[in-house]
């Protein structure tokens, strides 16, 4: 079938491409753009590791349809870090030990920016509820909590439980 | 990789019915239940009519009456923080916000919600069952431990997925169908579809149909409401068993109400066997001990799935007595 254009700003650059219309976000941000920090692990909405930011909102590129992006603003884990820097969210997670193999870690930070961008200082509850669509199968996600609590205002540096 | 189809993005209602018309097309609004069935194949597309520039189609508002009126596109997360909604539809909210995770919350609408797929695993694997036009439910003599205790009709033993609408039908909600013919309301409760009446489809929905929005009624006073949803896992689950309540209560009595099970059947389920127990009653422990016992009754239980009347028993007497204390 014919594809079909798709314009979309993705991490502050706007990018026109040519896609199929059942191709899904995560397969033309990974595999046409070269996004890899995107990435696919159940393709079926349960695991969150295809997180990634639509005008600020997590949701899952593996069912999104890529033409639905049109218009929008897409952040993946790739428009995080700046000159070189990483983001304090990503500082984060290396600091407190909440990166074990990875494969979770892009849609975790993701799932998290969403969070403390409109709520800079979440309680625990709110940090658990925010990342719960988010699998991870390596940390036991004590470290994830420990990274993400780190980050509020005057944190202790203890996840309360 | 999803089947290949053809995208388009209408403007307007009356465009979008007339695409609808067309053979293998089908709605997309958040596209989180959609895409799964058609990269499962449980279905195929030769269209995708997109109604998400259907700007009508969302806002949730107070009506002239003092009801509500939420868009179908109307996201999940917006449902569940909406300040009339938390106010008046307690229980509408709570269902909301225990719906997938996040991120689905997000994207998913109350339409899709509403409209979404069964998720019975033979349905969604490769299984040619009667709800797919075969001539056998694999479910009956398989794993069904997550299937139904009421309402299969002895044909299709699925439980409906929507934690959001059973609170629907438990405020009496109506849903407006727009098709070619114009608009119908439809009683919410009407709106779905058993498998005696008809195995191949859950809702009364006819091709080239949509939803456009759902009405609340306006709250009579006095009304107290809840969900309560039990599942495997915290992260998301769909529920094993839950309970949508609305009751009106006055001096001390159950006035009116419903009680409607999810989890428990192929549409969200009304109990009017608990609703008789209740109504016109005390909330006491008494009461409360016989509508939950009274709940169960007449439930039919498969091979793997009879933990669900406990479960039903001790979640509905725990909501009830939450109720009664207000
Ligand atoms: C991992 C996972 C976990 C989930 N857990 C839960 C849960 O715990 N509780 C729960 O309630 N749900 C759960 N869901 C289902 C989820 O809530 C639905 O996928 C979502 O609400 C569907 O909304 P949508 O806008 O994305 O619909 P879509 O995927 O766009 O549509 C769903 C269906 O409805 C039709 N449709 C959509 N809008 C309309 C309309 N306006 N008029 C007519 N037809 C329409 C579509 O054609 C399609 O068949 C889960 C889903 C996933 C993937
Ligand atoms: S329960 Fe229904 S959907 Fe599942 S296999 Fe049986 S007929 Fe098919
Ligand atoms: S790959 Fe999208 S949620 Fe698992
Ligand atoms: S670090 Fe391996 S899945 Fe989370």
């Amino acid at each position: 079938m014919k594809k079909q254009l798709l314009s979309m700003n993705v991490n502050d650059e706007t990018i026109e491409v040519a896609v199929e219309a059942s191709a899904s976000l995560l397969e033309v941000l990974r595999d046409e753009l070269g996004y890899i920090g995107v990435k696919e692990g159940c393709s079926e909405g349960a695991c969150g590791a295809c997180t990634v930011l639509m005008d600020g909102r997590p949701v899952r590129s593996c069912l999104t349809l890529a033409l639905e992006a049109e218009g929008s603003s897409i952040t993946t884990i790739e428009g995080l870090a700046s000159g070189g820097q990483l983001h304090p969210i990503q500082q984060a997670f290396v600091d407190r030990g909440a990166v074990q193999c990875g494969f979770c870690t892009p849609g975790m930070i993701l799932s998290a920016k969403a969070l403390l961008d409109h709520n800079p200082n979440p309680s625990d509850e709110e940090i658990k509820d925010a990342l719960a669509g988010n699998f991870c199968r390596c940390t036991g996600y004590a470290k994830i909590l420990d990274a993400v609590c780190s980050l509020r205002p005057a944190s202790s540096s203890k996840p309360g439980r | 990789m999803l089947p290949n189809f053809k995208y388009v993005r209408p403007g307007s209602v009356e465009e979008a019915i007339d695409h609808l018309t067309s053979e293998g097309a089908r709605v997309h609004a958040g596209g989180t239940d959609l895409l799964g069935c058609l990269r499962d194949n449980v279905f195929g597309a030769l269209k995708v009519v997109s109604i998400n520039a259907l700007d009508d189609l969302r806002g949730i508002r107070q009506t002239p009456d003092r009801g509500v009126r939420i868009g179908a596109l109307a996201t999940i997360t917006q449902v569940e923080n909406h300040e009339l909604i938390n106010e008046r539809y307690k229980g509408l909210a709570m269902g909301a916000s225990e719906v997938a995770s996040p991120q689905l919350r997000n994207q998913g609408t109350i339409g899709g919600n509403i409209c979404q797929k069964p998720r019975c695993w033979y349905y969604r694997g490769e299984f040619h069952c009667i709800r797919k036009g075969g001539n056998l439910c694999y479910a009956f003599g398989g794993e069904n431990q997550f299937h139904c205790i009421f309402g299969s009709d002895k044909k299709c033993c699925i439980v409906h997925p929507s934690d959001i609408a059973p609170a629907l039908v438990a405020f009496d909600a109506r849903v407006r169908v727009s098709g070619h013919k114009g608009d119908r309301l439809v009683p919410i409760e009407k709106f779905y579809v058993l498998p005696g009446e008809d195995v191949e489809r859950e809702t009364v929905l006819e091709a080239g149909e949509i939803v456009t929005e759902i009405i609340l009624p306006p709250i009579i006073e006095g009304t107290r409401s809840s969900y309560r949803k039990v599942r495997a896992r915290r992260s998301w689950d769909f529920a094993l068993a839950g309970v949508a309540l609305a009751l009106v209560l006055k001096g001390g009595k159950v006035e009116s109400g419903r009680v409607v099970l999810s989890g428990a059947a192929p549409v969200p389920w009304r109990s009017h066997t608990v609703e008789k127990v209740i109504i016109g009653q005390k909330l006491d422990s008494k009461t409360i001990t016989r509508a939950a016992e009274t709940a169960v009754h007449n439930a039919e239980p498969l091979a793997k799935n009879s933990y669900k009347i406990p479960l039903f028993k001790a979640i509905i007497e725990e909501e009830l007595t939450k109720i009664a204390i207000g």
